[in-house]
């Protein structure tokens, strides 16, 4: 009996034990040493035999970063384009998701099926006539030409998650304020958008953190040092002085913070966004 | 993935007319009303755009020239004959299979793992935070991080050396031998967590009577994973690795931050190459040709994943 237990309890037990630490370590071991490079002077991290722990913690990386006004100057970009993204994205998915959830009209299946295939664009496709239409619009090189061109990725899948979670509130709510004689504006506004906050604060993360990470757009359609954003700042790092590991390390700690902090803080949130994309809502 | 249900708001108890329209036409119109600022983005931002490139990608130099001549099917031509664009079509497909059968793999190790009655609930919902962090990493970070770690001099050299699995510096990124394969196991590592979460809240949405009847038929564990689990998780599987694979195809941020293409053009997929063209080269017509491409292999992709989502 006791034998039979140890087989089949104990030992597959203790090999999913096993399988998740090594999956502890795949997933994590590369995050910490990025962490603790961040903490080392730049000698120290190609040290051997190699050390996670820094043998004397330094934040001399991350003091040349706040000492840096160029470098600064990448984070405020970041923060006001992802932040100017999030509003506006927001405001026009809950419009658009008012539409989608609470009307029925001509066209809104080929719309749907339309915004969901637009999450799946090639940004390399738009890139060349986006290039072509900021340099048109004079927007080169200014926080519109992306802010503008950020709209395209966020606002399918806010409007998707907007959509989803208007679907949730019951339409007896809003219809009160119909047959009192309210407007449906005032319906969406004093009744629908108080209710929806939860899912507005998910939009609004998930859409912030889209922008924040955003690479390709934010490397052609920027040019001088001042409008550059976070990512570009890394890789501009890395081309400037490609030795200085230790401040690129500090870089992408504090370029990653935002992300971090909302996904400890706000996990269920995080997770909402994470899969609207991919599962049925 | 459905938008709404079709429910007409506040059916008209008494025809009103007020102003101009009829009751009637204003309800056709206010929800139309609703969703212009969103449709108008997508024209300009969608619909011109690929107007454009299409258009662009039939002109002798785009951009650069006031008034490009109509060329045709050129550009196309050039592109395709093109060694170098074959080469990027062939890592581009290498890149893009492996990272979604790994991610598929390991996605799913996880979520059974995290899922399993066997393990402490607080380890599991500890381990499940822990197992997402990859994932939210940029592109640019997650490409510094392993050139970090995968550097001749790094960590990983100095651990795989001492353990005597290789007795000299790999150059992971720069030599033509290793540059798509540690590429592409950066990308795997990076792109895992959608589907373990996605799997996962797909495992716990499994009915708990299916696994119960098989064990009533006699199924043992295997069996059961085989014949409950798996056809279960088939739908959501389905629709990541379709999506996944779109987005794969696309790749571009961490390409180009750890090996940019090289060395050579080794790790050149359709994205740096269309890019290269683009913006290194300013041959924006040919850099449309294979744009172009990019979208009818996306579009053609997408075709199916929303045929599989309005099946579903």
């Amino acid at each position: 009996m006791a034998k039979r237990s140890l087989g089949r309890t104990v030992l597959p037990t203790a090999l999913t034990y096993v399988g998740l630490a090594i999956g502890l370590v795949f997933a994590v071991f590369p995050i910490l040493w990025m962490f603790f490079a961040s903490l080392k002077s730049n000698t120290e991290i190609f040290a051997l035999p190699p050390q996670l722990l820094p043998k004397r913690f330094t934040i001399v990386a991350y003091l040349s970063i706040f000492n840096d006004p160029t470098k600064i100057r990448f984070f405020f970009n970041s923060y006001l384009v992802a932040g100017t993204v999030a509003i506006l994205t927001v405001f026009i998915a809950i419009l658009a998701a008012y539409a989608f959830s609470r009307f029925s009209f001509r066209l809104k299946n080929a719309l749907n099926v339309f915004i969901i295939s637009t999450q799946t664009v090639p940004p390399i496709t738009l890139l060349i006539p986006y290039f072509g239409m900021v340099v048109a619009f004079r927007i080169f090189d200014t926080y519109f030409a992306l802010i503008l061109t950020y709209l395209v990725f966020t606002l399918p899948y806010a409007i998707l998650l907007m959509t989803g979670y208007l679907n949730t509130l019951p339409r007896e709510l809003d219809e009160a304020v119909l047959v009192d004689g309210g407007t449906s504006w005032s319906a969406l506004w004093r009744v629908i958008v108080p209710l929806s906050v939860p899912g507005i604060v998910a939009t609004a993360v998930y859409t912030f953190l889209l922008a924040w990470n955003e690479f390709l757009f934010a490397l052609t359609l920027t040019k001088s040092i001042d409008m550059r954003t976070v990512p570009i700042g890394i890789e501009l790092l890395m081309g400037q002085h490609a030795f200085e590991w230790n401040e690129m390390m500090a870089m992408s700690v504090l370029g990653s913070l935002p992300l971090l902090l909302i996904y400890l803080f706000a996990q269920r949130y995080f997770l909402a966004g994470m899969t609207a994309g991919s599962v049925k809502a | 993935m459905t938008l709404a249900q079709e429910h007409p708001i506040g059916r008209p108890t008494k025809i009103r007319k007020r102003g101009l329209l009829s009751y009637q036409t204003k309800m056709r119109l206010l929800p139309l009303a609703y969703v212009t600022p969103a449709t108008s983005r997508f024209a300009l931002l969608v619909l011109y755009p690929m107007v454009a490139v299409l258009r662009y990608s039939l002109l002798d130099r785009a951009i650069t020239k006031k008034d490009a001549a109509f060329v045709g099917l050129e550009n196309y031509q050039t592109t395709f004959s093109d060694p170098v664009f074959w080469q990027a079509a062939g890592h581009t497909l290498y890149f893009t299979v492996m990272s979604v059968i790994f991610h598929l793999l390991i996605g799913l190790a996880f979520a059974l793992m995290l899922n399993s009655e066997r393990i402490n609930p607080t380890i599991r919902s500890v381990l499940r935070v822990l197992y997402i962090l990859p994932w939210l990493f940029t592109a640019v970070i997650i490409a510094i991080i392993w050139r970090l770690l995968l550097d001749p001099e790094g960590v990983i050299n100095g651990v795989l050396m001492s353990l005597h699995i290789v007795d000299f510096k790999v150059e992971w990124f720069s030599s033509p031998r290793t540059a798509l394969h540690a590429l592409t196991f950066v990308n795997i590592w990076a792109g895992y967590p959608l589907y373990m979460v996605s799997l996962l809240a797909g495992l716990q949405g499994i009915p708990r009577d299916l696994y119960d009847a098989a064990s009533i038929d006699g199924a043992h564990a295997f069996q059961k994973f085989r014949h409950v689990t798996i056809p279960q998780l088939t739908p959501i599987m389905i629709s990541i690795a379709l999506l996944d694979f779109i987005w794969t195809m696309q790749v571009f941020a961490l390409v180009w931050m750890t090996t940019g293409g090289g060395p050579i053009y080794i790790t050149e997929t359709l994205s740096t190459y269309t890019y290269k063209l683009a913006f290194s080269r300013y041959q924006f017509s040919l850099a449309s040709a294979s744009a172009v491409c990019i979208l009818i292999l996306s579009m053609s992709m997408t075709y199916f994943y929303i045929k599989h989502q309005k099946a579903r």
